[in-house]
């Protein structure tokens, strides 16, 4: 509850030299929040912060370049920001961020999986728990079963950014071997059954680029090589193929620059877990090149540079 | 000569035209032996080479794909293989996660002047798929129906 008193009152004061500002409300139900735009003193009351949001709100930042904008971001968040600014892909004077301490956001598909969402009338937090409030009665279970994957090893609960911190800062109290948990689930696999474990999650995949456009890093927009006729690297067939050919796409184009932020996961209308595609780089990246993405604000990506000898490269011996 | 008597595979070559163009063509002056299955396909630098033409060529049905540029130090346009390596280890390093057998994608640097070692690198490579046998695309697998 202090959190969200401190945000309320560090946006009134930035309010009057900035556009707007972007955080969280109530959206269509008690289960859902949505994007805010506050603009207003009425907007301020409207702002919820809670579990439930979700949205890396730094997805909306490169398209508004060029104007100024405050933005709540969470320790996560906060790191696509720092890639950002990286890149020149955002101003830092053109930004006011909120930064938020934060214990956890839920993964709303693990909630649907085990109970009936569609007619949520509450739902509150306390000690630990969440209680979700229906027509047929209350559920109420700890939260660590329903927090984002993400949330599960997350090493960055402090932004690592901004103007403004609400809540106290937390260190990591998550273990940070499970970073890769997944990935090495999949490396345990032998080839062929990698092959099919690829081919039965992706068949699900409907190609609405959901995850392109959730992505804080897939600045292409319009131009993106998915869309292009010239050359033509994908096509409108929608074999097994073209969908994972889209996914290599996605995951080398971010390559050394994605900050994990399981924005593309969360996404996915068709429950897809593509992020550990986009892991499984940032892990190879980190064992090649010691690099995280998103934490220095002056490091450069390493696949934009080199070295003349690369003591972590061994290269195949003819 | 294929690598296995009477039938060839598809291996695609991405050759840079500074070095490894000139060291294939070095290997074919000097009437050097060398298997047939490699689809050359020449290419300004290795550092032209979008790691996603490798996987557009496993796509659309290659067995194996082996980049070749000049060496480290040596590239025509000062630095365009040191960013290649980088790009095409993380590759290598990826493509197996997906399903695709380690060794059906190579590179290495071969110059201008490396004949003999340009017959070596096509030899082994050619070998090494033949080893392996024909990919197995996507939509062939356990995991799906058929569907391509
Ligand atoms: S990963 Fe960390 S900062 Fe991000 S939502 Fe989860 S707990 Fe919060
Ligand atoms: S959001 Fe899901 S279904 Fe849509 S393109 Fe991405 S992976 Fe495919
Ligand atoms: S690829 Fe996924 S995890 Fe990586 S930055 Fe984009 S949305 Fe976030």
């Amino acid at each position: 509850m202090e959190a969200i008193g401190k945000l309320r009152e560090d946006i009134q004061k930035e309010l009057e030299d900035v556009e707007f500002i972007i955080g969280w409300e109530q959206g269509f139900d008690a289960l859902h929040a949505t994007p805010l735009f506050i603009r207003s003193q009425e907007d301020i009351d409207r702002l919820i912060w809670n579990p439930l949001c979700v949205h890396n709100l730094a997805s909306y930042l490169p398209q508004l370049k060029g104007r100024k904008v405050g933005v709540l971001l969470k320790g996560c968040d906060s790191r696509s920001v720092i890639q950002l600014l990286q890149e020149g892909l955002i101003q830092r004077e053109e930004i006011v961020i909120f930064g938020i301490s934060c214990p956890g956001v839920v993964d709303l598909s693990k909630i649907r999986a085990r109970m009936n969402v569609s007619q949520v009338k509450r739902v509150s937090f306390a000690e630990g728990n969440v209680t979700i409030e229906t027509p047929q009665g209350r559920e109420e279970f700890p939260l660590d079963e329903v927090l984002a994957t993400k949330c599960l090893s997350c090493q960055y609960p402090t932004p690592l950014i901004y103007d403004h911190l609400a809540g106290e800062a937390l260190s990591p109290q998550r273990p940070a071997d499970l970073l890769y948990k997944e990935v090495e689930e999949i490396e345990k696999l032998d080839v062929k059954e990698r092959l099919a474990h690829w081919e039965r999650e992706l068949n699900r995949c409907i190609r609405c680029y959901a995850c392109r456009n959730a992505c804080p890093l897939c600045v292409c927009q319009d131009y993106c090589a998915a869309d292009s006729r010239n050359p033509h690297w994908l096509s409108q067939r929608a074999g097994i193929g073209e969908k994972v050919m889209w996914h290599i796409m996605h995951a080398l184009h971010v390559a050394g620059r994605c900050t994990d932020c399981g924005e593309c996961e969360r996404a996915c209308p068709m429950d897809i877990p593509i992020q550990r595609i986009r892991k499984k780089i940032n892990k190879e990246i980190k064992a090649l090149f010691d690099y995280e993405a998103g934490v220095n604000t002056e490091d450069t990506p390493p696949l934009y540079t080199f070295q003349m000898e690369e003591s972590t490269i061994r290269e195949k011996d003819w | 000569m294929s690598g296995v008597e009477g039938k060839e595979l598809r291996v695609v070559g991405f050759l840079c035209n500074w070095c490894s163009y000139g060291g294939a063509d070095t290997a074919g002056v000097s009437r050097f032996k060398q298997p047939t299955d490699l689809r050359i396909i020449r290419v300004p630098c290795s550092g032209r080479v979008d790691p996603l033409l490798v996987v557009k060529a496993f796509m659309s049905g290659a067995d194996g794909v082996l980049v070749s540029g000049c060496h480290p130090r040596d590239c025509h346009y000062a630095e365009g293989n040191f960013y290649a390596r980088r790009r095409l280890e993380v590759l290598k390093r990826f493509l197996p996660f997906m399903g695709v057998e380690p060794g059906r994608f190579e590179y290495t640097w071969v110059s201008a002047s490396e004949g003999a070692r340009w017959q070596k690198v096509v030899t082994n490579f050619t070998e090494q798929i033949h080893n392996l046998g024909p990919l197995h695309h996507f939509g062939e697998g356990d995991g799906s129906g058929g569907d391509r």
